[in-house]
């Protein structure tokens, strides 16, 4: 799932200053899960605006309601009649969320009220912990189920490096070495000579740094609208 | 013979190896680096150039080196993969080459976390051992990562360094092994204070026969204030002091006098272990104590290659 959080109060505030009906929209599924952006924060989020911005003497209103998922086309059309009552939409989704409202319908205007960190997953209430970088080339069965590109602070294919004390990164001891994680996942499946050879350099051409922006495109499921 | 450098002659004639470590100044500056550098002419094969230790900016390594190669002495690059990727690295190897630098040493770099620009964006496009592997092929096979023909011939003498006092412990050797099998001719380790576990690291080196494939060069630190010690107990790492150690520097009188004379216990201990091959002589800050601690430790006069 994608983890967000939702920005400080006063700079969502400061971005929503200059518009009088302001729409906070949330997002019902992976920010929603991780508590930043689903219908309970927008009503959160909402009401702290709504004070705010009586306390500053901005005048105008802020709604709020939410869909199930801001990065799909045709759910954002469920609601584009209400959308486009507001001066301003503060959207509670992952950066993907508020760019596909603006791609979709282009005459809105749309403010991000949340700082979109990772891919991962919760590992405990209230932790959530980043784990695929999407790199494009996945490496997980050389390295036993643990991403060195995401949870190593070097992206090293052939580690461990000399940073690592008593499991922990050089980063510090509440950070994971991976490649310690996957040094004993290999020791324990009798696979400890696979570290023997040497991994080549990436090819992140398949990366975002290959070029930008990727796009992911299946011929075989594409509707022929000819 | 590879690189032809005074590094390499004096590792193959067998004698006891003695390396030194500069870090470059935070300005443009070289006037100290190169009083250091001249200190220390006669005590020293060679001199590591450290690429912005501790993710701190200072003047590259390479224009440092190369200030060396016009004083008539011998740089050992540090090239750390933190904030090239492998176009810029491989760009500067050559250039390092034209300029006369014939060692290099291939390491990863601390995390930028920890340096000056602790917002800046880590490269890591390869690693450490890619960046061996990488450099070595380029030098052997005339062929650049990417495949491409090289022009000419480059002959640079590869170094990599290990740390014994990383976890987990039973790795190290591995990695030494893998990193020799990636091109390393020479090894400086990470700074020994724990003598009991570096020998317990050479003992498995030398069982495996990997002291006579690679130059093992022990890292010592002199330490110039308890405060010193600590901060690197505490704060560095990789590196692991004990606790004797900080007790015996408390309880000393003459706190500079009494790290001197641990690290020149340190090297004399080191040249009794099987399969060591020399020191490198990391004095942070301290560069002047260099020749001192190589005439203390019968290391003076340094052999003629």
């Amino acid at each position: 799932m994608i983890i967000a959080e939702r920005k400080p109060l006063e700079e969502i505030a400061a971005m929503a200053a200059p518009y009088k009906r302001v729409c906070v929209l949330g997002c019902n599924t992976c920010v929603a899960v991780c508590m930043a952006g689903g219908q309970k924060e927008a009503e959160e989020t909402a009401t702290l605006l709504r004070i705010h911005r009586k306390k500053e003497n901005v005048d105008g209103e802020v709604e709020v309601f939410s869909i199930e998922r801001q990065c799909e086309f045709e759910m954002i059309d469920e609601v584009l009649e209400k959308l486009k009552s507001y001066d301003v939409i503060v959207s509670l989704a992952c950066g993907v969320g508020v760019q596909t409202i603006v791609e979709h319908v282009p005459s809105l205007r749309v403010l991000p009220g949340l700082n979109t960190t990772s891919m991962g997953y919760p590992t405990e209430q209230g932790v959530w912990k980043e784990r695929c970088l999407g790199c494009g080339d996945c490496v997980l069965d050389l390295t036993m189920g643990i991403c060195p590109i995401t949870r190593c602070a070097k992206s090293i294919l052939n580690g461990p490096c000399g940073g690592s004390a008593e499991g922990k990164c050089e980063l510090g001891k509440d950070v994971d070495c991976a490649w310690h994680l996957i040094h004993e996942r290999l020791s324990a499946f009798g696979r400890l000579s696979d570290l023997e050879e040497i991994q080549p350099p990436k090819d992140w051409s398949k990366s975002h740094h290959g070029g930008g922006a990727r796009t992911s495109v299946r011929e075989d499921v594409r509707i022929d609208r000819g | 013979m590879i690189a032809g450098s005074k590094l390499e002659k004096t590792i193959n004639s067998g004698q006891f190896v003695v390396t030194g470590e500069l870090g470059p100044p935070k300005g443009a500056d070289l006037t100290q680096l190169k009083h250091h550098a001249e200190g220390m002419r006669n005590h020293v094969e060679a001199y590591n150039i450290t690429d912005n230790q501790t993710a701190i900016v200072r003047t590259s390594s390479i224009a440092c080196g190369a200030t060396l190669v016009q004083m008539g002495l011998e740089p050992i690059i540090q090239i750390v993969v933190r904030d090239r990727n492998r176009i810029c690295i491989q760009s500067d190897v050559l250039g390092a080459h034209a300029l006369g630098v014939k060692n290099i040493l291939c390491l990863a770099g601390d995390h930028q976390k920890f340096g000056n620009e602790p917002g800046s964006k880590g490269v890591f496009d390869i690693d450490s051992m890619q960046l061996l592997k990488g450099l070595k092929d380029l030098r052997d096979e005339k062929k650049f990562m990417g495949g491409e023909e090289l022009n000419g011939e480059l002959s640079y003498f590869l170094g990599a360094v290990e740390n014994p006092f990383a976890d987990p412990f039973e790795y190290r050797v591995d990695r030494l092994e893998k990193k020799i099998k990636a091109g390393a001719s020479f090894i400086q380790t990470q700074c020994i204070f724990d003598l009991d576990r570096f020998e317990r690291w050479m003992e498995m080196v030398c069982e495996r026969g990997l002291h006579k494939k690679v130059a093992i060069l022990g890292g010592v630190t002199p330490i110039k204030s308890l405060g010193a010690a600590r901060y690197m107990k505490n704060n560095v790492s990789g590196i692991t002091i004990p606790d004797e150690l900080i007790e015996r520097m408390t309880g000393a009188e003459k706190k500079k006098e009494e790290g001197l004379k641990i690290a020149i216990e340190t090297i004399q201990r080191l040249k009794e272990i099987e399969g060591v091959a020399g020191v490198h002589i990391m004095a942070i800050a301290w560069e002047e104590v260099i020749p001192e601690i190589v005439e203390r430790a019968g290391l003076y006069p340094r052999p003629k290659v």
